[in-house]
């Protein structure tokens, strides 16, 4: 490739009080690109994404945005680099409207109130929220309070968007609104993702590259087809092989 | 000579300051509710030990079991009826509840009693004791007395008793003590009381040192809070480490420099320990 | 539904307001000075709300040490006026500095050190009796005897010695408090208050949006420590009397606080609405028994009613007001 990566991951490690939660791992994700990073519980996938969006910083490694090296940079200066993250837990401001939930993140980009409103409104009528633009965000549903945080974190016109589990709790039916959601956003925006899943109906559908972990290692990656095949990828499951028919491992 | 004294004096006072914070640390330690209404209470108990006094010329020291014992059930009652739906709430809910409480038990106090400083009479208030060339005023030396016993108590019902124990187990894993069917509630109810009960003894032995009024509740409140956040939040210990450290501080200090400024130097030292370390010097970090 | 000239605040609410400043404008002409005065402890009261509201019920940071804030403005106002003359006008900012100075380094200390919810809350008590006892020794300010300002003669008003009647006490703070009122709501609409009101509500979250936390803390700190300074600069003047135990008192930072949780915390009425409700609380409770135990009976009275509110209605009156008079459309 001689389009340098957008987002490029090298020889991550981090380790908690005797648990190496993330052992030397790399990898990269193309401009507009879609990657997921799988693997069974403990393989250090969310330990991985708070690396990158600067939760904790790691013990050794790189983690470079559009060239820039942003490795051990503050959850806020990762942000301000490029970086758009949700939580697998949904943290929305349960006391703000859906509106001021997402004008908070427009705020980044423009400290001017009515672009910040314009702003939010537009990236909440893509998302379909629109008509939920005046209700306090403790009044969501789940799904739309995912849709919400989503949206949030695409306010503040993020570089990468990093998606924890988001696909977590949502029914068949909103689970395939939410690829096809995520998917014309990457083609509309080009913006790149970079998602944690278990979901793995989200995964076969959404990513163009597939990073497996197990206990901290990346063990395999390739395309969706590629991975899916993989006799190490299949041990670490279980033996069950990942399909795009099947629902979560 | 003069500073062994001070020091000594200093730490037999400590002791019951070490048993008011165990009450704090015991409740923060367990049921996570920051109880800023401990030193109103236990100027209640001390109130209450005026009274009995007052009517039945009873020494505090032996009046001191009635008044913890009434105090555990105000813990109780308080707990169980009131402050057990705020567990869950955000800290300032609770500490504004705490507060609101503090504040009725204030004015109370004042209605009843007035603003004016309450003592109790004792014979044995000037006798001193002579152990080594360092004197020992008798009061307090019983009063250190009364507030060991009471935490060797304290500590002899959480190491062996089976709600105890069991109190402790709701402490480390509150959903855990659920699934093995700990009736956590009413173990919550009970662990505020016995917080309830240690200010109460520590009331009592605290009247055989100094006057009360109302207005040096919200000073005792914060008192508690230093020592336990000194010797670490849910360290029994640590608590009384804690009570030692203020107690030997405010006599040196107070003899030392100003009397006054003895407050100046317990603050200093809680801010430094809070933004020093936090866990105080014995917690677990 | 929304009024042109206040884009978030629908025309009922600033019709309402209007008429509410229009009668406190007039009020004075058709009342005694009792009732002046009177007035006068509830607008401090609204003030010292309102400037505490913006860094506990905008950003979320528990401080109950606002009495430092206070005294410091009383204490270097009042010092300058009494030693050298200076006009209030004037020491009104140094002890504005002073304030936002102290507020900052508390502010910077603790979120530096990860100090937060109640070791927060403690640490500002902490520093506010630190001071205070610190301020029994300031001989320079009288210490424990106490600072006095020359006695006012209360039938000529000199509004630049701030030396005259209750009315004109009573417009100034007036003016003080519409002006704390538009500056919160102002900051509501901008930037700087949906920062503090994500930092208020999940911390983490609000990081993740690019939001540097620990700057926005500190500066709700400080504004809120600045302005509460006004305030104690105004209370100085207006008592004439300044004493460490009474100005830093930690009883003093918990008055502050009642009024605007009763009247609901991080609203934009809450604090004035709570000064009203709990000063008519006062005076009924000190008519109700005359002169018999009042002292104790009004604080009563007061923990009573943050006993309600905190058990019935912990947002606070003015939400269920609001939502009693069908105004639901804002949030504030």
């Amino acid at each position: 490739m001689s389009v340098p990566p957008l987002l490029e991951v090298r020889g991550l490690s981090k380790r908690f009080r005797g648990l190496q939660a993330v052992d030397s791992v790399s990898f990269a994700v193309p401009k507009g690109g879609i990657v997921a990073l799988i693997g069974p519980n403990g393989a250090g996938k969310t330990t991985t994404f708070n690396l990158i969006a600067g939760v904790f910083a790691p013990d050794s490694g790189s983690v470079v945005l559009d060239g820039a090296e942003i490795t051990g940079r503050r959850p806020d200066q990762a942000c301000r680099a490029g970086i758009g993250r949700t939580f697998q837990v949904v943290k929305p401001f349960g006391a703000l409207t859906v509106l001021e939930n997402v004008m908070v993140g427009a705020f980044k980009a423009t400290a001017d109130s009515t672009a910040a409103r314009h702003a939010a409104l537009e990236i909440l009528e893509r998302l379909g929220l629109g008509d939920k633009a005046g209700i306090v965000a403790n009044s969501l549903t789940l799904p739309e309070r995912k849709k919400l945080e989503t949206a949030r974190a695409l306010a503040t016109q993020p570089k990468i968007l990093l998606l924890d589990e988001v696909m977590a709790g949502l029914r068949p039916t909103e689970i395939d609104a939410m690829v096809r959601t995520f998917a014309a956003l990457s083609r509309e925006m080009g913006l790149a993702i970079l998602l944690t899943e278990h979901v793995m109906r989200a995964v076969m559908a959404l990513s163009h590259h597939i990073v497996v972990l197990h206990h901290g290692q990346k063990i395999c990656e390739g395309t969706p087809e590629q991975v899916s095949r993989d006799p190490r990828v299949l041990e670490c499951y279980l033996g069950s092989a990942p399909t795009a028919a099947t629902g979560s491992g | 000579m003069l500073y062994l004294n001070i020091i000594v004096a200093g730490l037999l006072t400590g002791a019951v300051y070490g048993l008011m914070a165990l009450g704090l640390s015991v409740i923060f330690g367990v049921i996570r509710v920051v109880n800023f209404a401990h030193g109103e209470m236990m100027v209640l108990a001390m109130y209450a030990a005026f009274m009995l006094n007052r009517k039945t010329g009873l020494d505090p020291l032996v009046a001191s079991p009635l008044v913890t014992a009434a105090l555990f059930l105000l813990g109780y009652a308080l707990q169980r009826g009131l402050i057990n739906r705020y567990i869950a709430r955000p800290d300032h809910e609770q500490f504004l509840l705490l507060l609101a409480v503090a504040t009725i038990i204030t004015a109370s106090l004042l209605m009843g009693f007035g603003p004016d400083a309450r003592n109790v009479q004792l014979d044995y208030a000037y006798d001193s004791y002579e152990i080594g060339g360092v004197l020992l005023d008798k009061v307090r030396v019983l009063a250190a007395l009364g507030a060991i016993g009471g935490v060797a108590a304290l500590w002899a019902f959480f190491r062996f008793a089976r709600t105890g124990k069991a109190i402790r187990a709701c402490a480390d894993n509150q959903v855990g003590a659920q699934v093995v069917g700990l009736d956590v509630k009413r173990l919550y109810a009970i662990t505020f009381g016995l917080g309830a009960a240690c200010v109460g003894a520590a009331g009592c032995l605290l009247l055989l040192l100094i006057d009360v009024q109302p207005y040096i509740a919200t000073d005792y409140t914060l008192l508690a809070f230093i020592i336990v956040i000194l010797g670490g939040l849910g360290s029994m210990p640590g608590a009384l480490l804690g009570g030692a450290l203020v107690g030997v501080t405010e006599a040196l200090s107070g003899f030392v420099v100003d009397p006054s400024l003895k407050s100046a130097f317990s603050f200093a030292l809680l801010i430094l320990v809070l933004l020093v370390r936090p866990q105080g010097l014995l917690g677990r970090a | 539904m929304r009024s042109a000239r206040f884009p978030i605040l629908p025309r009922r609410v600033a019709a309402a307001l209007a008429l509410f400043i229009a009668a406190m404008v007039a009020l004075p002409f058709f009342v005694d000075s009792y009732i002046v005065s009177v007035l006068v402890v509830v607008l401090f009261a609204a003030y010292f709300g309102q400037a505490w509201n913006i860094v506990t019920g905008f950003a979320g940071q528990l401080s109950l040490g606002h009495a430092l804030y206070v005294g410091l403005g009383a204490y270097a106002s009042a010092a300058l006026f009494v030693r050298y003359g200076v006009p209030p006008w004037l020491g009104m900012f140094a002890g504005m500095a002073l304030a936002a100075l102290a507020g900052s380094v508390i502010a910077a200390l603790s979120f530096r050190f990860r100090v937060g919810g109640v070791y927060f809350a403690l640490l500002t008590i902490a520093f506010a009796e630190f001071t205070r006892i610190l301020f029994d020794h300031f001989d320079w300010v009288g210490a424990t005897s106490g600072l006095f300002l020359p006695v006012s003669n209360r039938a000529s008003i000199d509004l630049l010695r701030l030396r005259g009647s209750p009315v004109m006490f009573y417009y100034c703070l007036l003016a003080l408090t519409l002006g704390a009122l538009a500056l919160s709501r102002h900051l509501l609409d901008r930037r700087i208050g949906y920062y503090w009101q994500a930092i208020r509500e999940d911390q983490e979250a609000a990081q993740a949006l690019g939001i540097d936390v620990f700057r926005y803390k500190v500066a709700a700190m400080a504004l809120s420590a600045a302005m509460t300074s006004v305030g104690g600069t105004f209370l100085a003047f207006y008592d004439n009397n300044l004493y460490p135990d009474t100005v830093f008192a930690v009883g003093r930072s918990i008055e502050i606080i009642t009024a605007p949780i009763i009247g609901g915390l991080g609203t934009l009425f809450g604090p004035i609405l709570g000064a009203f409700v709990l000063t008519a609380l006062g005076e009924a409770m000190t008519s109700l028994t005359g002169s018999f135990a009042v002292s104790g009976l009004k604080q009563w009275s007061y923990g009573v009613a943050l006993l309600l509110i905190v058990a019935l209605q912990p947002a606070g009156l003015w939400p269920w007001l609001r939502a009693r008079l069908g105004l639901g459309a804002v949030r504030r």
